[in-house]
């Protein structure tokens, strides 16, 4: 009886042991969820969302003070994409922030420019290139659409110019007419899926 | 799809000495639809009045324009010279004036317009000096070889357009064992190389041998479809001349995608191309026989790409015939040449039937990937039916000749689950329709492929930019962050100075100062009391002074009291 209750007993701790050595040896470092959250988001920095920028609203978001629909730039997708990550229901974007529109980019018109430096510091991706009383530029290419500059602007001179659609932006689109599916399609995703 | 034990060194197994052939999963026999015109001897279309060269005709970076409109440029000319590793240069096909460079239709499945160089031809076809032409290319180092390949803007004329040089360069980690030269043209229509193995079979078989001079693969097969003998007998006639053994001809059965260079390769070989890998990954290089020919013109004539054979065909072409055709030549001259437009066209394809796609215009020019131009009239080729649910019949499985399931293909990508798409090998699809051909449901299967992979890029492209603004933004951050704790520090700093006379610096100056009022003030003190002006006084003024100075202690007196 002692035997049998000494062996068990030495080797409850002798697993223990083992055990909890790997649990620090092999400690997995798992992505933090606001790593996670802000991967998703478009980068767009433009404050729609009532937060600061992205990492901002991701923060929000991890710690249950902001909803998942508050990304205009991000539109269904972002929503579904974040929705799929913390195992929520997706729901339509909030109006409140805005409407979800096409990408365009801020461009100024250099014969207007004052060369103020406004716009130069609200940027959130440093994408304005001036100095004081010389002439601003947008490097399109680094823009993000954020809107941020166009109200510090005195005169104006900054437009939204929707991005053309070029070859290499091109995406295959598809089929017109779509294909109707049919319970077989269904059985399918229940199987598959 | 493969394994590791296929990874190993290339050993003689993939040489196959005797010619046994294998069979890649599915494909189809498909009419051909070539024999009359294959039996036509290539035609020279011409110069026509303009050409159109796209700045991008390849796999890569578009190339960067050297020229201005009013320029004249001279036939072979560099007009637009690469930028970067995987791009190519644009030579003029002819002489002529630069119009424009400006965007322009070019043949792609958008019908979106790119930007492009147009030439006004002068019609005297002016070559620019060769060179560097050279006979003997066993003098030329490989390297030298490999850049005159891509100065001569060489890209794979099978229809990728992959740019050939940087094929040759990737060798894959166990050198190259076997050179395929690919001409079996298994598209239904399509006869150019056809056509081009029987007239030029000099020029293939010498760009053959530079390519053998360049990768020193162990043995090389030429590989043509059996249904162009007229083609493989001149290879074979050719050959003769020159035999060599580790050079040989191979006529492969007719079976469409077999032109495909991972079919082909398993065709040849028994071996597959590993998932999402290069046919170099197992020792293999596999190269059009267009391609070869362009490489010998390129080498041993010094002449860039400016002009290659198109089928022109479809029941909508009058007089249907394999042209020589200048590079950026409109598809409406082509068809001209080959006398018009006949009955209805209902579409205008670029490629063949089963991998081509529409184009939106006649303006669009021949880039050095069009192989075929096919105008097609609605009895030819009616447009599908209505799609229907799919039934699962299986029958696109049993075809696909990459061993895909492209019912579940279909299923994910029409349902948008990319991941999953991706998960069951959409990657390795070749897009070559054999899958919608049997579908009895007529669903356009290889559309809903092609979508899936265009959102799968785009959406890493999105990704791509999205990185770049965060750490964009964090940089911006992370600047603002230290010009503040700089303000702070300059601002204590300075409180600091104003507080106390604790400082070194401070006390001397105030010493300096102090020093300064010091001797002021003794010097005043001194000039008032001390009379001025009292030496050689006359005695009036002494008596005058003596009498001030009376009354002066007779006024003190009786304050004293």
């Amino acid at each position: 009886m002692l035997t049998a209750l000494l062996t068990l007993g030495t080797l409850a701790a002798l697993i223990g042991l083992i055990l909890g050595y790997a649990a620090i040896r092999f400690r997995v470092e798992s992505d933090p969820i606001v790593e996670q959250i802000d991967a998703l988001l478009p980068q767009t920095q433009c404050g729609q969302c009532s937060f600061a920028g992205c990492r901002p609203y991701a923060e929000a978001i991890a710690a249950g003070e902001a909803d998942i629909n508050q990304c205009p730039p991000g539109g269904e997708n972002t929503i579904q994409a974040l929705a799929d990550l913390l195992g929520r229901d997706p729901k339509p974007l909030n109006p409140e922030h805005g409407a979800h529109t096409e990408k365009a980019v801020a461009f100024i018109h250099e014969e207007l420019c004052i060369g103020c430096t406004l716009c130069i510091q609200a940027c959130p991706v440093d994408a304005i290139l001036g100095a004081p009383k010389q002439m601003h530029t947008v490097i399109a290419a680094e823009c993000t659409g954020c809107k941020l500059c166009l109200p510090p602007c005195p005169v104006e001179c900054i437009d939204m110019v929707p991005v053309p659609q070029t070859i290499a932006s091109w995406v295959w689109p598809l089929p017109e007419i779509d294909t109707p599916a049919a319970d077989a399609d269904k059985v399918a995703e229940g199987t598959h899926g | 799809m493969n394994t590791e034990g296929d990874l190993t060194p290339v050993s003689e197994d993939i040489i196959n000495p005797r010619d046994q052939l294998y069979r890649f999963h599915g494909g189809l026999v498909l009419p051909g639809h070539r024999d009359a015109v294959a039996a036509l001897p290539v035609k020279v279309a011409g110069i026509p009045p303009q050409l159109v060269l796209p700045l991008k005709q390849h796999i890569g970076e578009a190339a960067e324009c050297l020229v201005s409109p009013g320029e004249r440029v001279l036939k072979g000319q560099m007009i637009a010279a690469p930028r970067g590793a995987i791009s190519m240069p644009v030579h003029a096909p002819s002489s002529g004036a630069i119009l424009a460079v400006e965007d322009r239709p070019v043949p792609h499945p958008s019908g979106l317009t790119a930007p492009c160089i147009i030439i006004e031809t002068d019609g005297k076809d002016e070559w620019i000096e060769a060179s560097r032409p050279c006979a003997d290319y066993h003098q030329v180092p490989v390297d030298s070889l490999l850049q005159r390949i891509r100065d001569a803007g060489i890209v794979g004329l099978g229809g990728a357009g992959f740019p050939t040089q940087a094929k040759l360069a990737h060798r894959g980690p166990q050198g190259i064992g076997l050179l395929v030269i690919n001409g079996a043209e298994c598209e239904p229509y399509i006869c150019c190389d056809n056509r081009l193995m029987q007239e030029r079979a000099g020029e293939v078989l010498e760009g053959v041998r530079i390519l053998q001079h360049i990768l020193q693969p162990r043995h090389c097969i030429i590989a043509i479809e059996d249904h162009m003998p007229e083609a493989e007998t001149a290879m074979r006639t050719a050959l003769s001349t020159a035999a060599a053994e580790n050079l040989r001809v191979v006529r492969v059965p007719e079976i469409y995608p077999t032109g495909g260079e991972r079919q082909l390769i398993k065709v040849l070989t028994g071996r597959e191309v590993p998932s999402q890998g290069f046919p170099a990954d197992i020792g293999i290089i596999c190269q059009n026989v267009g391609t070869a020919a362009a490489v010998y013109r390129a080498i041993v004539r010094d002449q860039p790409l400016i002009s290659r054979i198109i089928t022109v065909t479809g029941a909508g072409v009058r007089e249907p015939r394999n042209l020589e055709v200048l590079i950026g030549t409109p598809f409406r001259h082509a068809i001209e040449t080959c006398g018009g437009y006949s009955g209805e066209v209902d579409r205008l394809l670029m490629g063949g039937p089963m991998m081509g796609f529409a184009v939106t215009t006649d303006e669009v020019p021949v880039i050095k990937t069009t192989n075929c131009i096919l105008a097609v009239t609605r009895d030819e080729i009616p447009p599908p039916p209505r799609p229907l649910p799919c039934i699962r019949c299986g029958k696109c499985t049993a075809v696909c000749p990459a061993d895909l399931l492209p019912q579940q293909l279909y299923w994910y990508a029409h349902s948008g689950n990319l991941d999953a798409a991706q998960d069951y090998n959409l990657f390795d699809c070749i897009e070559c329709g054999c899958c919608a051909t049997v579908c009895p449901s007529h669903i356009p299967l290889v559309q809903y492929y092609r979508h899936a992979k265009a959102e799968i890029w785009d959406q890493e492209k999105q990704k791509k930019a999205a990185d770049i603004a965060r750490h964009r933004h964090e940089a911006r951050l992370a600047r603002l962050e230290r010009a503040r704790q700089e303000r702070s520090r300059k601002l204590a700093e300075r409180k600091k100075s104003l507080s106390g006379p604790a400082d070194k610096a401070v006390d001397a100056k105030q010493a300096i100062i102090q020093a300064a009022l010091e001797r002021v003030r003794k010097k005043k003190e001194e000039a008032d009391n001390a009379p001025k002006n009292t030496d050689n006084l006359t005695p009036e003024q002494q008596r005058m002074i003596s009498e001030i100075e009376a009354r002066r202690s007779d006024k003190k007196r009786p304050t004293e009291h």
